[in-house]
C-alpha cells in the first residue's frame, strides 16, 4: 500500500531556513542540515527546500548546501528555486537532490519542463504552481511569488496549466493555494479536489495547514498524495510523530 | 572489500555513494572495465530512462563486462531494470541477466504514475539480501516501469498490480526502490548487500 506523504517545506534564503506569512516578512528559523535531520528523525517522508529568493533575483541555487544535505539525509528531498535550465537541474541533481521543482521559469518557458524530463526522467521533475482565486471566481496562476513586489497575476488558469505541464512531462505537481497559505485555516480543499480530478501524476497539497485535522481532511477529501507544510512544523505546533498516529487512527495510510 | 559504482549517467550516483559512506564504505565511481571486474561488489545505480541508460553502458563498452561479472552486482531503480532482458520503455534491449521484461504501470483510473512514495515490502523468498526485513517495512519508490513478479522475486510491492521490489538471479540483484533514500530499511538492505 502506497503511503500518503508528509512533507515539511524549508524555505531557504542565504543558506538558512526562514519563514514568513503569505510569502512576506521572513525571519530566520534555523540551519538547513540541522533542521533537515530533525525532520528526518521525526518521520518526515520527504523534504522540500525552496530557495524563495532564487527565482526573482535570477540567483542560482547554491549547490553547497544541497550536497551537505544529500550526504546527511536518507530520505528523498527536492530543491526548488532558481532552476531555469537543464544545466541548473543537472547541478542540483548531481549534488544529490532527488527532484527539482520548477515554477516561475516554467511559466516563462514551458518547454523547460520537457527538457528536464527528457534529460533526467519525469520522476525528478516537479512543477510548483502558485494559485489564487480571482474576483471572477477562476483560479489563476501567479508568477514570481517569492518577491511580493514582483509577483504577477497571469491570465493562465490554474487547471489549464496543471493539464499542460503533465503533457510536457511533469512527474509531480505541488499546488500552492495562496489564498489559504500562511493563515492555518486548512488546505483549499475545493481547489485541490478540482486539481485532483485532472491530475494523473502525484499531487502535493500546499498552503493552509494549521491542525492535524487539516491533514486528515486534505488526504480524505482531496485525495492528494502528499501534504506539504512549513510553519506548523517549524513552530513545533504539530509534531510529525503525533500527526502520523492521528492520520493512521483516521484510516489514512502513513509510514510510521 | 572494494565497492564500485558504475557510472552510467544516473543522477543518484552521489546519493548512493553518500549512503555507502554513512555505512563506512567508500565506493569508487568508475566506468573502467578493469576496475569493475576487480571489484568485490558492483553497484549499478540509475535514474532516468532505459534507452539512454543502455546507450551509456554500450558507449562505455560495459555491456559484456557487466554480463560477465561473477561477484555480487546490485542494480538500483533503473539499474535493476537494466539487468532485465528488455524494457517496454522505448522497447529497449537490456543486459539480460535477470529473466524478466520491464513493463509500464497500466493506466488505470485513480492510479498515479509515476509510482512515487513510500510503499510496503513483502518478503516472498528467503535470501541474505532481504535478511532482517520485516513485513510492512517501507521503502521509497519513484518509477513508471516495473519488473513483474517471477522466480527471481525476493520481495514484492504493489501499485495497481504486484511487482518485484527486490530481485536476485544468481549474483545479479536489484532493488526497484531507492535504498539510499529509504531511511533505516534502505541502510539495512545495503548493509546486507555489502555482507554478501
Amino acid at each position: 500500500m502506497l503511503n500518503r506523504r508528509i512533507v515539511p517545506c524549508l524555505d531557504v534564503r542565504d543558506g538558512q531556513v526562514v519563514k514568513g506569512v503569505r510569502f512576506r516578512d521572513h525571519v530566520v528559523v534555523g540551519e538547513i542540515v540541522e533542521l533537515a535531520l530533525r525532520y528526518r528523525d521525526e518521520g518526515a517522508d520527504e523534504l522540500v527546500f525552496y530557495d524563495i529568493t532564487a527565482s526573482p533575483e535570477g540567483r542560482r541555487v547554491d549547490r553547497d548546501w544541497v550536497e551537505r544535505v544529500a550526504r546527511e539525509i536518507d530520505i528523498p528531498f527536492c530543491v526548488a528555486g532558481g532552476i531555469r535550465s537543464v544545466v541548473d537541474a543537472r547541478e542540483v541533481l548531481h549534488a544529490g537532490a532527488d527532484k527539482v521543482s520548477i515554477n516561475s521559469p516554467a511559466l516563462e518557458r514551458p518547454a523547460l519542463v520537457g527538457e528536464i524530463a527528457d534529460a533526467f526522467g519525469v520522476q525528478c521533475v516537479v512543477v510548483g504552481v502558485d494559485s489564487l482565486r480571482d474576483d471572477d471566481g477562476q483560479w489563476r496562476v501567479r508568477q514570481y511569488t517569492g518577491d511580493p513586489s514582483r509577483t504577477r497575476a497571469l491570465r493562465k488558469r490554474t487547471l489549464d496549466w496543471i493539464e499542460e505541464v503533465q503533457r510536457l512531462g511533469a512527474g509531480e505537481i505541488v499546488l500552492n493555494c495562496m489564498g489559504t497559505d500562511g493563515v492555518r485555516r486548512g488546505y483549499d480543499i475545493e481547489q485541490l479536489k478540482a486539481a485532483r480530478a485532472i491530475c494523473h501524476v502525484p499531487l502535493v497539497a500546499s498552503g493552509g495547514a494549521g491542525t492535524p485535522e487539516h491533514f486528515t481532511e486534505v488526504f480524505r477529501d482531496a485525495d492528494v498524495d502528499a501534504a506539504l507544510a512549513a510553519s506548523v512544523f517549524h513552530s513545533g505546533d504539530i509534531g510529525i510523530p503525533a500527526l502520523k498516529r492521528d492520520l493512521r487512527a483516521q484510516g489514512i495510510e502513513v509510514r510510521l | 572489500m572494494r565497492v564500485v559504482l558504475v557510472d552510467a549517467g544516473g543522477t543518484n550516483i552521489g546519493s548512493v555513494r553518500y549512503a555507502l559512506q554513512r555505512l563506512g564504505t567508500d565506493a569508487e565511481l568508475t566506468s573502467s572495465a578493469a576496475a569493475i571486474r576487480a571489484a568485490s561488489h558492483v553497484i549499478l545505480p540509475g535514474v532516468g530512462a532505459a534507452g539512454p541508460g543502455m546507450r551509456m553502458l554500450r558507449e562505455a563498452g560495459l555491456v559484456d563486462v557487466i554480463r560477465g561479472l561473477t561477484q555480487p552486482v546490485l542494480g538500483v531503480c533503473l539499474g535493476m531494470q537494466l539487468l532485465c532482458e528488455r524494457s517496454e520503455e522505448a522497447d529497449t534491449e537490456c543486459l539480460g541477466v535477470v529473466p524478466a521484461t520491464v513493463r509500464r504501470f497500466v493506466d488505470t483510473p485513480g492510479l498515479r504514475v509515476p509510482h512515487m512514495g513510500w510503499n510496503s515490502l513483502h518478503v516472498t523468498a528467503g535470501h541474505p539480501l532481504v535478511a532482517g526485513l520485516r513485513e510492512g517495512d517501507t521503502a521509497y519508490f519513484v518509477h513508471s516501469y516495473a519488473v513483474p513478479i517471477g522466480d527471481y522475486t525476493l520481495a514484492a510491492s504493489e501499485h495497481g498490480m504486484p511487482f518485484a521490489a527486490v530481485v536476485a538471479a544468481g549474483n545479479f540483484m536489484g532493488m526497484q526502490f531507492h535504498p539510499e533514500r529509504s531511511a533505516g530499511v534502505g541502510a539495512q538492505l545495503l548493509r546486507n548487500f555489502l555482507a554478501l
